[in-house]
């Protein structure tokens, strides 16, 4: 580690922290122009005059920390920070969640996008990636209009989701207890989805079986 | 600063969603293009939260949606890992480019 300054991880962690810097502070300036220009973005969940709460300052760090993760993923070029700049995203949205009262959606995100799907990414990441050779292990082409694309989207979805005036009203009573909603939706009204859904699991289950096991000839 | 509203929310959902097509479409190693997959899904995720919220009538139903959005891309990171790996073990690389058997 004495010749770190030598070694090109240290010059894409470098970019990479760069890029994620530039990204939250272009949120950050974004949502500040959304709110204190365009005045057709009143808050919503404001109680009194409309200033942040305390609480509210730990929603700009996840929300911060979701897009900077996610702007790590699409710009990291090592295949390894980029799931772990997933994880970021995953853990950060999962806390989003909870600002919005879906403690059960929270709990499930965990479980099933940190616990298993991005253990499943690592595991394919370490299986097909050869960890010696290849500091270039995300290669990227066609970057410019990657990134006219990536423009044209957060200008389009960014305007739609500022300026419309969404007739958005807060839960009479905040949902005191999701998890027996939920149940009650997914053994009534949702019941066939749910059925329908365990299947899928099923099948999902033999087929990646089928398909990634070796095949051994007697 | 102001209290995050219905706005935010959305506001963070696309941004998540444009860099998640931007990495599907410039990515060349076939487990990133699927962590771009993943993060447009989160995407959806936060916006069908979000509106379930802020919607006046307390239903429930935007969290069922997003529950069946998280099951099926369990499924779907699945089944696109072992094609991966499959695809490894027959041509020891996972570039998309080089994938291009049936083309030719």
């Amino acid at each position: 580690m004495a010749d770190a300054p030598a070694r090109p991880e240290r010059h894409i962690l470098e970019m990479v922290g760069f890029a994620s810097l530039v990204l939250a502070a272009l949120v950050l300036i974004g949502y500040a122009f959304a709110t204190q220009v365009m005045p057709g973005m009143a808050p919503v969940a404001a109680s009194g005059a409309g200033l942040a709460q305390p609480g509210d300052i730990l929603f700009y760090v996840f929300a911060v920390g979701a897009v900077a993760s996610a702007g790590g993923v699409a710009f990291s070029r090592n295949i390894i920070y980029s799931a772990l700049s997933l994880l970021g995203a995953l853990l950060s949205t999962g806390a989003l969640y909870v600002f919005l009262h879906a403690e059960y959606v929270a709990i499930t995100q965990l479980l099933i996008y940190v616990g298993g799907v991005l253990v499943l990414i690592l595991f394919a990441v370490m299986l097909t990636h050869r960890i010696q050779d290849g500091k270039h292990s995300n290669p990227s082409t066609g970057v410019l209009p990657g990134i006219a694309l990536l423009g044209a989207l957060v200008l389009v979805l960014g305007f739609v989701a500022t300026k419309t005036p969404w007739k958005a009203d807060l839960n009479a009573v905040p949902p005191q207890d999701s998890a027996y909603g939920i149940g009650d939706l997914f053994l009534g009204h949702y019941l066939l989805p749910f059925e329908v859904s365990s299947l899928v699991l099923l099948a999902t289950l033999i087929g990646a079986v089928v398909v990634a096991r070796k095949e051994i000839r007697e | 600063m102001l209290a995050p509203g219905l706005g935010s929310f959305l506001l963070v959902g696309a941004l998540l969603f444009a860099l998640g097509t931007y990495t599907v479409i410039t990515r060349t190693n076939a487990v990133g293009i699927l962590m771009g997959v993943e993060l447009i899904l989160n995407a959806a995720n936060v916006n069908f939260v979000a509106f379930n919220r802020y919607n006046p009538t307390p239903l429930l139903t935007g969290q069922v949606v997003s529950l069946f959005v998280i099951v099926l891309a369990a499924a779907e990171a699945a089944v696109a890992l072992a094609i991966v790996l499959a695809i490894y073990l027959n041509t020891r690389t996972i570039d998309v480019t080089d994938a291009d058997t049936l083309r030719e």
